[in-house]
C-alpha cells in the first residue's frame, strides 16, 4: 500500500526539516519526502494543504488504566483518545492493578494493545515487586517482555538502600530508571502546593522541598551508581534548577513536564476545582515560569499529558477526598502549540519535546521521519479553532482542568504504521 | 470566575466563607443579628416566622454539639423546621457519596443547607450543586472556614469594642489546622481592622500566612502587646502525635493565656475564644473566667448571628 501525503508543511525535528514537501509512504515506511521515488504509484493520496505532518506524538506518561482500572478506562477507549490526539507511541506507568511487575502482565498488555492496532505501547515496568519498595522486579525479563524503563509511577520508594541496588541492577544491564521525586514524609497527606491557594483554602500542602529533597537523593544516586536517570513531571523552578545542574556536570539525567505544569498554577485551583487536584501539584506562577525556562534551554527534555483518565463519580468529592488526575492524550499537541506561540518558540524545537524527545527517552526508533523510519504521522491543521468539551473528548475520563479553554490546531489524520487509523 | 457565593443580584445566596465578601454584606448580618439578640436573651417575643414553612436541614459529617445546638436554635427562633442529620454515623459510613446525600436530602425539599464536614471545600462543592432556590451555610469545612463562627467573633468585638478601624487583634494557637482562624482574618481585615496579628510556633503556621494579611509573632509577649482583642484557639490534642509540638505542658508554658501574659494586653482587652476550651493547654483558667473574658457572650451572640445569616439568605430572590 503506496499512499502519498501532498503539500504539507513537513516539521520533523529530528531532521531539522520545516519545509513544504511531499511524504511518500511504502510498505509501511517512508519511502521518501521530497521527491517521489522512482515507480511510485499513490494507492492513497491525502491532500495536507494548509496542514502540518509531523512524527507521530510520543507521551512518556499515559495511564491506560489496564489491568484492573477498566471502570475509569480501557486500552479500547484510551488508544482511540491517543490517536486522536495524533499520539502514536505512548509509555504507561506501572500503577496497574497488578502493577507490571510481572512479564506475562507486560505480554498481555503489548498482545492487547498489539491487536488494536491503534498506538504503540512502550510499558514502564515496575522498580519494585507490587510497587512495595522492598524486592527488586525481574528486569531482564520485564525488559524482554517488552518494559522501555523501570519506575514506581507515583509510589514513594522509602528506603534509600533498596533505591540505591535498583539503581545498581539497572545500571549493569544499562536500563533506565524513571522517577518521580517525592518525598513521601514531607508530602504526606498533602494535596495542593504548599503556597499562598492552600493556606487560604486550608488545602493539606505539598511543599516544593518534598520535591527537592526527593530529586537530591536521586541524583546523588545517579552519581554513585552511573544510572541512566529520568525525572518523571518535575514540577518547580527549585527542581528544574538542580536538573539543570546535574546535566552541566554530565550525569545521565532527562527530565520530563506534564502538559498541565507548563500552563496552569495553584490559582487555577480557584474554589476548590477538583479538576486541578493533580499529581503532582500545580505550583506558584514562579514555579511555572521556571519550567518553561527549563524548556527553553532544554533542561526539560520533554512534555508529556501524564494522562490520567479517572471516573467522573471520583471527582465529584470535595478537593482533598477527589481523586487525582485528568485526562489529556487529546489536548497534548494543542497545549504544547499554545505553549510555542506564548512563549516564541518556533515549532521545529517545540514538536521535538513530543516527538524525537520522547522517543529517545524510551530508547525506541520512533518519532522522526527518516527515510525508512516506520510510517507513523500526525497530520494537523495548525488554524483550527476549537473548544474543549469534556463531552466530546474520545477519552472514558471527561475530567480536565482545560474545560472550556479555547484551542488551536487539530489533529486531521494519523497513521501508525503506514496505516490511517484516524481522520475528522 | 463568579463569586460562588452571591446571586446575581450581588445577594448573599451562600455563606460559604467569610473570604471574598464585601463588608457590606458583614456590617448588614451584625446589624441584623443585632435586632435579634433581645429575642435570643429571652423577651416577650420567643419567636419571628421569618422562616417559617422552610425546612432546615443540619448535616454534620463531623461531630459537633455546640454548633449544631445553635443553628437548630436559631432556626426554631425562626420559626423554621429543622432536620439534624449525624451523617458520620449514617449514608457515607454505607458508601453514599457526599452529593448523593444531598441529593436525597433536596427530595425532601430541604430549603436550606448548614453543613459539617472534615473536607476543605465540601460546602462549595455542595453549593455548586444544587439547585439555585436552596442555601447553604458552610458550618465548618476542613482547616477552610467557619464563617458564622467569624461573624459571630466580629458581632462580640464590636458589641465591645464599638468599631474595627482603630483595633489591634491577636489571633493565638493552631492557626495552622484552623478553619476558624482564616475565617476570622479575613473578616478582620474585611471589616478594616489594621492591625491583625497570629501569634504561634511556626509548626502551629501555615507556610505563606503573611499573605492573608496579618503580621506574624512567635512570642507571646510581643504578640499581645497594646492589642484591644486576645482570640484563643483552641488546640487539639492529636497535634502532639504529628511531632508539631511536644507536649501540652510545655506549649501552655510558651504560648497559654494567662493573666501575667494578658497584662501586656491593652487594660480593657477583651479574650475570645470559639470553643470547647482546653483549660490548662491554652488558656488558663483565672483567664477563662476572668474580668476580661467574653467566652459565654459568644455563644449568646452566636444564636443571633446564625439568625441573622438564615434569614439574610432566606431574603435573597433567587
Amino acid at each position: 500500500m503506496n499512499i502519498l501525503i501532498k503539500n504539507g508543511r513537513v516539521i520533523d525535528p529530528k531532521n531539522k526539516l520545516d519545509a513544504q514537501q511531499d511524504v511518500f509512504i511504502s510498505a509501511r515506511r517512508i519511502a521518501a519526502i521530497g521527491k517521489a521515488p522512482e515507480g511510485f504509484v499513490a494507492d492513497q493520496v491525502i491532500d495536507a494543504s494548509g496542514l502540518i505532518v509531523m512524527p507521530g506524538l510520543t507521551d512518556v506518561a499515559a495511564r491506560l488504566r489496564e489491568p484492573g482500572y477498566e471502570y475509569r478506562a480501557t486500552l479500547e477507549s484510551e488508544m482511540t483518545a491517543a490517536v486522536a490526539g495524533g499520539v502514536t507511541s505512548l509509555s504507561c506507568p506501572p500503577d496497574t492493578d497488578p502493577p507490571l511487575d510481572e512479564p506475562g502482565l507486560v505480554e498481555m498488555l503489548k498482545h492487547r494493545a498489539r491487536n488494536l492496532n491503534q498506538c504503540r505501547v512502550f510499558p514502564q515496568g515496575a522498580l519494585t515487586y507490587g510497587l512495595k519498595g522492598a524486592e527488586l522486579t525481574e528486569m531482564i525479563e520485564l525488559t524482554e517482555a517488552g518494559c522501555k524503563a523501570f519506575s514506581q509511577a507515583d509510589v514513594p520508594l522509602t528506603d534509600t538502600r533498596v533505591l540505591m541496588r535498583a539503581m545498581q541492577y539497572a545500571a549493569t544491564f544499562g536500563y533506565r530508571v524513571w522517577l518521580r521525586p517525592q518525598d513521601s514524609f514531607l508530602a504526606k497527606n498533602g494535596v495542593a502546593h504548599d503556597g499562598e491557594v492552600a493556606t487560604r483554602l486550608g488545602l493539606p500542602p505539598i511543599p516544593v522541598v518534598a520535591e527537592t529533597v526527593a530529586l537530591s537523593t536521586a541524583l546523588q544516586l545517579a552519581r554513585e551508581t552511573g544510572v541512566t536517570l529520568h525525572i518523571c513531571r518535575v514540577s518547580s523552578g527549585a527542581g528544574v534548577e538542580m536538573i539543570r545542574a546535574a546535566k552541566r556536570e554530565g550525569l545521565k539525567v532527562t527530565c520530563d513536564v506534564s502538559m498541565n505544569h507548563v500552563h496552569l498554577t495553584e490559582m487555577d485551583i480557584g474554589y476548590f476545582d477538583s479538576n486541578c487536584h493533580l499529581v503532582p501539584p500545580l505550583r506558584s506562577l514562579r514555579d511555572r515560569d521556571a519550567l518553561r525556562a527549563g524548556l527553553r534551554d532544554g533542561t526539560i527534555d520533554a512534555i508529556c499529558s501524564n494522562h490520567s483518565p479517572v471516573d467522573e463519580d471520583a471527582k465529584q468529592m470535595p478537593f482533598a477526598e477527589a481523586e487525582d488526575g485528568a485526562t489529556g492524550l487529546e489536548l497534548l499537541l494543542p497545549l504544547v502549540l499554545k505553549w510555542a506561540e506564548q512563549d516564541k518558540i518556533p515549532l521545529l524545537d517545540a514538536l521535538a519535546r513530543i516527538t524525537i524527545n520522547p522517543a529517545q527517552l524510551l530508547g525506541v526508533k520512533m518519532g522522526h521521519l527518516s527515510i525508512g523510519a516506520h510510517a507513523d504521522l500526525c497530520v494537523f491543521d495548525p488554524k483550527a479553532a476549537w473548544k474543549v468539551e469534556p463531552a466530546a473528548l474520545k477519552s472514558q475520563g471527561k475530567n480536565t482542568p482545560f474545560n472550556g479553554y479555547e484551542m488551536q490546531g487539530r489533529v486531521r489524520y494519523t497513521l501508525l504504521d503506514g496505516q490511517l487509523v484516524f481522520q475528522q | 470566575m463568579n463569586n460562588p457565593q452571591l446571586n446575581k443580584n450581588g445577594e448573599l445566596q451562600h455563606l460559604l466563607s467569610t473570604e471574598g465578601l464585601p463588608a457590606r454584606i458583614l456590617r448588614d448580618i451584625l446589624d441584623t443579628a443585632a435586632g435579634f439578640v433581645n429575642i435570643v436573651e429571652g423577651s416577650e417575643i420567643k419567636k419571628v416566622p421569618l422562616l417559617h414553612g422552610k425546612s432546615v436541614f443540619n448535616i454534620f459529617f463531623e461531630n459537633s454539639t455546640r454548633t449544631r445546638t445553635t443553628f437548630e436554635i436559631a432556626a426554631k427562633k425562626l420559626s423554621a423546621d429543622v432536620v439534624n442529620l449525624n451523617i458520620g454515623s449514617s449514608s457515607t459510613s454505607k458508601g453514599e457519596t457526599l452529593l448523593d446525600t444531598v441529593d436525597n436530602l433536596c427530595a425532601m425539599h430541604a430549603d436550606m443547607f448548614v453543613v459539617r464536614h472534615s473536607s476543605s471545600g465540601a460546602a462549595h462543592l455542595i453549593a455548586q450543586h444544587v439547585a439555585p432556590d436552596i442555601h447553604v451555610i458552610n458550618a465548618g469545612d476542613g482547616r477552610h472556614a467557619h464563617p458564622t463562627q467569624a461573624l459571630l467573633d466580629m458581632f462580640t468585638i464590636r458589641h465591645y469594642k464599638k468599631e474595627f478601624h482603630n483595633l489591634k487583634v491577636a489571633i493565638v494557637g493552631d492557626v495552622l489546622h484552623s478553619r476558624v482562624a482564616r475565617s476570622q482574618i479575613h473578616a478582620l481585615t474585611t471589616l478594616g481592622v489594621p492591625e491583625v496579628r497570629v501569634v504561634a510556633p511556626k509548626t502551629l503556621l501555615p507556610t505563606h500566612v503573611e499573605k492573608l494579611g496579618v503580621q506574624v509573632y512567635h512570642d507571646m509577649e510581643q504578640g499581645l502587646k497594646d492589642v484591644d482583642v486576645v482570640m484563643m484557639l483552641r488546640l487539639q490534642n492529636e497535634r502532639m502525635q504529628g511531632a508539631l509540638l511536644p507536649s501540652a505542658q510545655e506549649y501552655f508554658k510558651y504560648y497559654g493565656l494567662t493573666q501575667e501574659r494578658l497584662a501586656v494586653a491593652k487594660s480593657d482587652a477583651i479574650v475570645m475564644h470559639p470553643g470547647p476550651m482546653n483549660r490548662g493547654v491554652e488558656i488558663d483558667s483565672s483567664v477563662a473566667d476572668g474580668a476580661q473574658s467574653v467566652i459565654l457572650p459568644q455563644v449568646t451572640f452566636g444564636i443571633a448571628v446564625r439568625m441573622a445569616v438564615m434569614s439574610t439568605l432566606a431574603g435573597a430572590k433567587s
